[in-house]
């Protein structure tokens, strides 16, 4: 084990948790007023429909599966009556078809943010970095599951880097289960990886502003100054 | 009962006359920075007219506002879940988009100085603000001022459209109004209920709409949700903006800039009282008809010692209901019943009210016998079906007899008020008829004509005092210096606020 694989799946991860949690708050307590969407819809409309709507739908369900996939030890997993074949069968099928369908948004998303030009001169380094950088995530991700899997059946994620995941949680990283995981599997993971590093410091924000509370609240708002200090 | 106080306005559309001062002043006071340029706080719009933006007016395309729904109060673009359920939230059907307004354009003018010696005169050539391309200019702000190519907008116009097939004719020859609109700070806000970061609110104090810009997340409902279209995405910030109703003016006493730079004197600011209780009642009155009576009934009358006892209760203090005594809005909306809602069938009670404008009717006559009998007037108010039905589907949901009643009254004031001035005799019974008194019709014409500023702005104070140190407060409020074009900050100099405030305001333009 060399000082690289240390570095990757050890250091980098620990750092890239840190700055994203330390992120969040610093952004939160002191830019609020950046905090947005960023929604292009108003300069842009048509081409945006179809690609946000594939992306948001498709990526909603591939983040539940990479908690079930990582988060959910095999055994436990097995406890419940999921065997080996069930799981396989919902990763790599369903898993594909919200994958596929979030490349497709993705692919769709980038050209119009690339080829348009009321859209490209309102984009941001960061929001072009973040556009790019996902879709080679979920390019690298489609490619482990669809390719990858097929051409080296004999790996198992769920014996390795899953392990490997949820002992990060626990304080006890080892950069062991890495070392023989097929070379597409830790790209994905550590621009997955980068990505929460970045996070903080772009427009993905907005994901933790999704208005759950909206739909319990009453329609009108009054604010009423009340006695300071 | 629970009695609230709103600050309200009208507009006399019969003395506007289409200068742009109140949008100028305005935009050069809140929206001259960069991703507002296409945002006009207050515009002024010709009608007939498409506006801004194009159809505005158009629910069934934008799904602004209000609609019944098994009789209940429901948002028009859907309820809450289906902003998140059905995807909206990610691509929003009903949102307007930046063409919908004009896309904001500069000249090169630099190219006037910088250009070679060529055998033609330079020109400076519109280049879009977004792109930086230049740009083949088809439409913009005030594209169809006074009537400009209003062959083309004029049948578009939904009020127009709305209007039964046989009594539509040349109508650019039968009249052309202004209406200057802005922000309605509506009694039931339908951006307010649209917005899911609930970062838009009404002031409980006077009624005032805002939008909280740290808590504003983007998600656009608000744009949707209004269907006056007055509130307005800023694409640098990417958050909504809306008119403020000029709130630190108010807070002091102060007309919004609008009013106060209007040239017309059209204006008029004051407070109503009206029930909280029964807000969402009268937005929900089955027939949209009825919506126009179900929003008067709401206010209460200042005057009566039942609401006045009440108010007191409810928090307004002594100055506030002394300014609902004196309220010009509550004169001329409730007790006059010359001011009307601007599309009350949109249910969201709406707080600027407008006067029909009486010239229209009366340029029917110019050049006939309009001289020799003014009293011609009346009969042609009860002819004219095109420019009434028109105003009515503006003011009233579409029933015209409140606004003949209103046109009838201001045709007698004038009538009145001639008769007084050259000495001739008047029957009085002609203003009871109208439901009016001498003495009434000769306030009527004093706030409509004489217009002074004291009887037009009728603001009390917010009394700061009662809820924040003002002592510390004082200085910390207002744009920092790292906020580029969007205030003077900078150094102070040795003058007192009201000194630059007077030196600005040199001319005398906002005294009488």
């Amino acid at each position: 084990m060399n000082m690289l694989d240390q570095f990757l799946w050890v250091i980098f991860p620990y750092l890239c948790i840190m700055v994203f949690i330390l992120g969040h708050i610093y952004r939160y307590r002191y830019d609020q007023f950046h905090w947005t969407a960023k929604s292009s819809e108003f300069i842009e409309k048509k081409h945006l429909r179809l690609g946000s709507l594939m992306f948001h739908l498709g990526i909603m369900p591939v983040i539940a599966g990479h908690i079930a996939g990582l988060g959910i030890p095999k055994s436990w997993m097995e406890a419940l009556g999921v065997n080996e074949h069930m799981y396989h069968f919902g990763a790599v099928y369903i898993g594909s078809l919200f994958g596929f369908l979030t490349l497709g948004g993705m692919l769709l998303l980038t050209a119009r943010r690339l080829t348009i030009k009321n859209v490209r001169k309102l984009s941001s380094a960061s929001d072009i970095i973040v556009n790019l950088l996902l879709l080679f995530i979920v390019i690298m991700g489609l490619f482990s599951t669809v390719v990858t899997n097929v051409v080296e059946p004999s790996f198992d994620y769920r014996s390795t880097i899953s392990i490997w995941f949820r002992n990060l949680f626990i304080l006890r990283p080892d950069a062991a289960f890495m070392i023989h995981v097929p070379f597409s599997f830790k790209i994905h993971i550590v621009a997955g990886f980068l990505i929460f590093a970045l996070w903080p410091f772009t427009r993905l924000v907005h994901v933790w502003s999704v208005p759950l509370n909206y739909i319990g609240r009453s329609y009108i708002l009054y604010r009423k100054n009340r006695k300071q200090g | 009962m629970k009695i609230k106080a709103q600050i309200a306005m009208v507009m006399n559309l019969d003395k506007c006359i289409g200068c742009h001062t109140c949008s100028v002043t305005c935009k050069s006071t809140w929206t001259n920075r960069s991703g507002a340029e296409y945002i006009w706080f207050n515009n002024v719009e010709t009608k007939p007219g498409i506006g801004y933006p194009m159809r505005w007016e158009d629910q069934e395309k934008y799904k602004g506002g209000w609609t019944l729904k098994n009789g209940k109060l429901e948002l028009k673009s859907g309820n809450k879940l289906s902003k998140i359920a059905l995807g909206k939230i990610f691509h929003n059907p009903d949102m307007p988009e930046m063409k919908d307004y004009y896309e904001p354009w500069t000249y090169n003018y630099e190219h006037l100085t910088t250009s070679g010696e060529k055998k033609h005169q330079p020109v400076a050539r519109p280049k879009s603000v977004i792109t930086g391309d230049t740009m083949d200019l088809k439409w913009g702000p005030n594209w169809e001022d006074d009537l400009a190519g209003a062959h083309v907008t004029g049948p578009k116009d939904p009020n127009i459209e709305k209007i039964e097939e046989e009594i539509k004719f040349n109508f650019e020859q039968a009249f052309m109004m202004y209406l200057p609109r802005l922000c309605e700070h509506c009694l039931n806000p339908s951006c307010v209920a649209s917005c899911p970061s609930g970062a838009m609110y009404k002031r409980d104090e006077d009624g005032i709409v805002l939008v909280d810009q740290e808590a504003c997340r983007g998600w656009r409902f608000c744009m949707t949700g209004c269907p006056y279209k007055k509130v307005y995405f800023n694409w640098q910030t990417n958050k909504a903006e809306k008119c403020t109703f000029c709130f630190p003016r108010i807070e002091a006493g102060l007309p919004t800039v609008c009013s106060e730079t209007c040239t017309g004197r059209i204006r008029y600011l004051g407070v109503l009282l009206y029930d909280a209780d029964r807000v969402q009642e009268a937005a929900s009155a089955p027939d949209e008809k009825d919506l126009y009576q179900a929003q008067c009934d709401l206010f209460l009358d200042p005057n009566d010692p039942a609401v006045i006892a009440q108010a007191r209760a409810d928090g307004l203090t002594e100055e506030w209901i002394e300014a609902a005594q004196n309220s010009p809005v509550y004169k001329l909306a409730i007790e006059y019943k010359l001011a009307f809602p601007l599309h009350p069938e949109y249910r969201t009670l709406p707080m600027v009210w407008y006067v029909p404008p009486l010239s229209p009717i009366m340029n029917y006559f110019e050049g006939k016998d309009s001289i020799q009998n003014p009293d011609m007037i009346f009969p042609a108010i009860e002819e004219m079906r095109m420019p009434i039905q028109y105003l009515a589907n503006m003011l009233t949901a579409g029933d015209p007899e409140p606004v003949k009643e209103s046109l009838q009254r201001l045709a007698m004031m004038r009538s009145y008020m001639r008769s007084v001035s050259t000495g001739k005799p008047f029957d009085e019974q002609r203003l009871s008829r109208l439901g009016l008194t001498a003495y009434q019709t000769e306030q009527i014409y004093r706030l409509l004509a004489i217009a002074k500023y004291e009887d037009r702005f009728v603001i009390p104070t917010s009394h700061k005092e009662s809820y924040l140190d003002t002592y510390h407060a004082q200085g910390s409020e207002g744009f920092g210096l790292d906020c580029g074009g969007c205030g003077t900050g900078g150094p102070s100099t040795n003058k007192s606020g009201k000194e630059i405030y007077e030196e600005n305001f040199y001319g005398g333009i906002w005294r009488d």
